[in-house]
């Protein structure tokens, strides 16, 4: 097992407040580690620290046994959340200019087809659409053949043709041997994408695993969801949680025949109830809370 | 180094060629500047007569002739006796005076302002007692004087706000975070920046150059490679300068603020649109800490008296100076984020 990049306690203080308090994980060469958390978490300033666009308070990142460095810039491909383009260029030439920017550049057609921008090339950047766009910065993320990748909120504000798109093109970098940091807070994204996960808040790891240990760790439970209009009796006696926006009662057991035996005694019918096992969205907001974040 | 540096120059030609707006802005305005000030100032009328008074002190007494009591006449000291005969010949003097036993006078007798300065001269020596001499020579146009001032104007404001409001936006926009994140150093960077914005404004201000030589026949009494290595240099010091401005700031509005701090008293103190010579002497002296003053009286010097390379060598060292501290200063404290 190759280590590809190692966070080592790194601590990042604002005026009044401390963003990243400590935060020390590693990461294996060739996964993918999504890096999850509610806004204000603190990933987005980690990530930006192990770019090397942020400078840290203390702590090191390590790529590869060294110092992260010349070599690093070199060789990570990064996409920011935020990021403009020149305006008035093509999609080729923004290519080709980041492309001169690197000593071992990638093949420009070979990225192109990758990111399936070879209909948009002569367009100029300021004419793509939302998912158009993200294909572009990828392909810019790309341009170096990087070794490692990181993706930050790639999919906001994309459409759900152009994120499940976009998770094919993650996937197929993934299996091309790439390594990928993703930071991203739809629990989805990260549950189909990543294989191994840290989740942060207050500026600190509070978990990490692959999805799989995570849940199996949390859980052992399954989760039961019945419309709210369907229920007809009382349900003080079964621990539930009510969604109101959604609509439904939710009731989180270990013990589904017993539950169920409950239930009916209390809803009018049980054909519009699920049963499902608790998934990333569940853990997620169980570590960090429902309450709404500045 | 240099693949980088010459993909980050391609990258901004393109952008700013394309961007049309600011392209005919930036041709157009010194084009309608010139022709504009050329038709208003055709009749070469000034407000005043002004006269020379050759003398070692920068203080006129008013007392030593009954001359320096006329009205209407503008009487600033000469120290040097060639400048004076020089601006005499060029008409820059009505005429020019030297009292004393016997005192002296030199008028152009092609310059009719110079006929009726000295009729007055005339009238107030009673005993006749100052002797004429006589200086000939043709007349400055004021488009003549003005044309170094305009272009020089035009170039100071494309380098400042051109590269400053630039690098501001690409800062604003995450632009500048995103090739930090690339090999690219902040040296690199300035470089291709600076680059750039000389090769555009330099073929601009030719452009304007060749387009009012051939339709207004300005003056050139110099060599066109000198002046083109003036306006190199000094379009270098500028956007030196320019990219000092904006090497931290993060908003538009504070750069333009910032600018205009830099730029306005470029406009007033620099000799733009009128001679400093008859401005006091801290005021002369204050001038010299701007680049466009030294890029004027270098480029005044070469259009107008002839000057060589050699002439204005000491102007150019100040602004190859400048420049440099500029862009080492610049580069020091580049910031590539907007927080």
């Amino acid at each position: 097992m190759t280590i590809a990049l190692e966070a080592r306690n790194l601590v990042k203080h604002y005026p009044g407040v401390v963003a990243v308090d400590g935060v020390s994980f590693d990461v294996e060469e060739g996964i993918c580690f999504g890096l999850l958390g509610p806004n204000g978490a603190g990933k987005t300033t980690t990530v930006e620290i192990i770019e090397g666009v942020s400078p840290a308070t203390s702590g090191e990142v390590i790529y590869y046994g060294e110092r992260a460095g010349a070599k690093f810039r070199e060789e990570a491909g990064i996409q920011f959340q935020n990021t403009a383009l020149q305006d008035f260029l093509t999609v080729k030439e923004t290519l080709e200019m980041f492309q001169k920017l690197y000593d071992n550049p990638a093949d420009l057609q070979h990225v192109i087809d990758e990111c399936s921008l070879g209909d948009l090339l002569d367009r100029d950047n300021r004419k793509l659409s939302g998912g158009q766009r993200q294909r572009l910065l990828l392909a810019v993320a790309l341009i170096n053949k990087p070794r490692i990748v990181f993706l930050d909120e790639p999919t906001t504000g994309l459409d759900p043709q152009a994120r499940r798109n976009f998770w094919d093109l993650v996937e197929r970098i993934r299996k091309a041997g790439t390594t990928i940091i993703l930071t991203t807070h739809y629990m989805d994204e990260a549950q189909i994408l990543c294989d191994d996960i840290a989740i942060m808040d207050g500026g600190k790891i509070i978990t990490r695993g692959s999805p799989g240990e995570l849940l199996h760790k949390q859980y052992s439970n399954v989760i039961i969801e019945i419309p709210i209009d369907d229920v007809t009796g009382d349900l003080s006696g079964i621990p539930h949680r009510t969604l109101d926006l959604q609509g439904i009662v939710e009731i989180d057991t270990d013990d589904v025949n017993t539950s169920l035996q409950l239930l009916a005694q209390n809803v009018s019918g049980m054909n519009r109830m699920k049963i499902r096992q608790p998934n990333l969205e569940d853990l997620f907001l169980d570590l960090t809370g429902h309450s709404l974040r500045a | 180094m240099f693949k980088r540096i010459y993909a980050i120059f391609r990258a901004r030609n393109v952008e700013f060629i394309r961007d049309r707006s600011s392209l005919s802005w930036n041709i157009l305005f010194p084009i309608l500047l010139v022709f504009g000030l050329s038709f208003i100032f055709s009749s070469g009328d000034r407000a005043l007569y002004t006269v020379g008074v050759l003398q070692t002190s920068d203080v006129i007494d008013p007392t030593q002739h009954a001359y320096l009591d006329t009205r209407y006449l503008e009487f600033v000291a000469i120290n040097d006796r060639e400048v004076g005969y020089r601006k005499v010949e060029r008409h820059q003097l009505d005429l020019l005076v030297e009292f004393g036993t016997p005192g002296h006078y030199w008028v152009n007798p092609d310059s009719p302002k110079g006929y009726f300065a000295e009729l007055a001269l005339l009238q107030s020596d009673a005993g006749n007692t100052i002797i004429k001499e006589q200086i000939s020579g043709e007349a400055i146009r004021y488009v003549d004087w003005v044309l170094p001032g305009i272009l020089g104007m035009n170039i100071m404001f494309s380098c400042l706000f051109g590269v400053g409001y630039v690098v501001v936006r690409y800062r604003k926009n995450g632009f500048l975070k995103r090739l930090h994140a690339t090999p690219l150093r902040s040296i690199e960077f300035v470089i291709a920046q600076v680059a750039s914005r000389l090769l555009l404004i330099l073929s601009i201000t030719t452009f304007v150059y060749v387009g009012t030589r051939y339709f207004l026949d300005t003056r050139m009494e110099g060599s066109h490679l000198t002046l083109f290595i003036v306006a190199t240099v000094g379009a270098t010091s500028l956007i030196s300068l320019g990219l000092l401005v904006a090497a931290r700031v993060t908003s538009e509005e504070l750069a333009g603020g910032l600018l205009n701090i830099v730029t306005w008293p470029m406009m007033m103190l620099s000799g733009v649109w009128f001679s400093l010579e008859s401005a006091s002497d801290w005021v002369q002296q204050l001038a010299k800490i701007f680049p466009l003053t030294h890029i004027l009286n270098s480029a005044r010097a070469v259009m107008l008296d002839g000057a060589t390379l050699v002439d204005v060598a000491p102007q150019l060292i100040a602004l190859m100076v400048m420049s440099i501290v500029f862009l080492a200063l610049g580069a020091a404290i580049f910031r590539w984020r907007a927080t």
